[in-house]
């Protein structure tokens, strides 16, 4: 159980990272640009502004943190 | 023009990694001998090649809109956190990687550690120290090349930029037989991030079901955009560093 916790562990952080809140809005973006499209509506402008979004976030996180 | 930089990004990523690897073991094979850590190191190599041949080709059986969102998500992580971390760096509210430290840390531990011998391996502690420090940094290189099977003949060409990195720095390292502390890592590192945001923007929002004005030459268009917005983010978290902090540095 153990070992299988460390594996699990271990894959978390190499897909994750440290800042899980990154991984949540990628999701979260493609997700609205999926709906967006669907709805005929062209979203290709969408994931560029939640990037840049989501690394200001990250970098605000980490900096409060430090 | 889109393969080209792929190619860039798997060198620099490569290159980055393997400068970090290299201090590992070059740590530990001036310190406690060679044999060990070379044998650490060749099964660290067929374990990657292995994860690279056997999911490389496997990738192509998924259909490419549901390969290029997942693969595109998955190169975004990996771009913002390594941005995230060369920002942190150049705007001073991170540490610079230090590879002579690294490299004094490692043979102090090196050093310490006894010697024991498990089958053909002369010292069990050289060859696992070298070998984790050689399939983890070379596991995100691996999976970076893999993914770039998301786009035709990227493998190879990841592959390709990949291979020469590595060529590269352990011809360096067997010259130097030190740490590799002059190359320049944060603006390496700056650099793979922008790479792996970009491609990770435009294939993933292009399996989202986006279509980018232009094709693949928007690819160019994002790049430029991901690096304005990262240099931008440096200037302004210098600004917001503490007055004292910044007159230190």
């Amino acid at each position: 159980m153990n070992a299988l916790r460390r594996f699990g562990a271990f894959w978390w952080d190499f897909v994750v990272g440290d800042d899980w809140v990154v991984a949540v809005g990628i999701v979260l973006g493609l997700g609205g640009v999926a709906l967006l499209e669907h709805a005929g509506i062209p979203a290709w402008w969408l994931l560029p502004l939640v990037v840049a979004a989501l690394l200001a976030l990250s970098l605000r996180r980490a900096i409060r943190g430090s | 023009m889109s393969l080209l930089i792929l190619f860039l990004a798997a060198f620099a990523a490569s290159a980055v990694e393997m400068v970090e690897a290299l201090t590992i073991v070059v740590a530990v094979g001036v310190t406690r001998g060679w044999r060990s850590p070379m044998w650490g190191v060749g099964v660290a190599f067929v374990a990657l090649g292995g994860i690279v041949a056997v999911l490389g080709p496997a990738l192509t059986l998924i259909p490419i809109s549901a390969l290029r969102l997942v693969v595109g998500a998955l190169l975004l992580v990996f771009g913002l956190q390594w941005l995230r971390k060369a920002i942190l760096r150049a705007s001073g509210w991170k540490a610079l990687h230090d590879e002579d430290e690294i490299f004094a840390r490692e043979r102090e531990a090196a050093r310490a550690a006894g010697r024991e011998r498990r089958g053909a391996i002369d010292d069990w502690f050289s060859f696992t120290v070298s070998f984790k420090g050689v399939f983890l940094e070379g596991l995100e290189v691996a999976f970076i090349v893999i993914s770039f099977g998301g786009t035709k003949g990227g493998v190879p060409v990841a592959a390709a930029g990949a291979t020469l990195a590595l060529v590269m720095v352990v011809v360096t390292g067997f010259v130097v037989r030190g740490p590799l502390s002059r190359v320049p890592e944060n603006a390496l590192k700056f650099a793979v991030g922008t790479m792996l945001t970009t491609f990770g923007t435009f294939w993933a929002a292009e399996g989202a079901g986006a279509h980018w004005p232009g094709g693949d030459a928007a690819i160019l268009g994002v790049l430029g955009f991901v690096v304005l917005v990262s240099l931008v983010f440096v200037r302004v978290a210098r600004g917001l560093r503490p007055a004292a902090a910044a007159v230190a540095a």
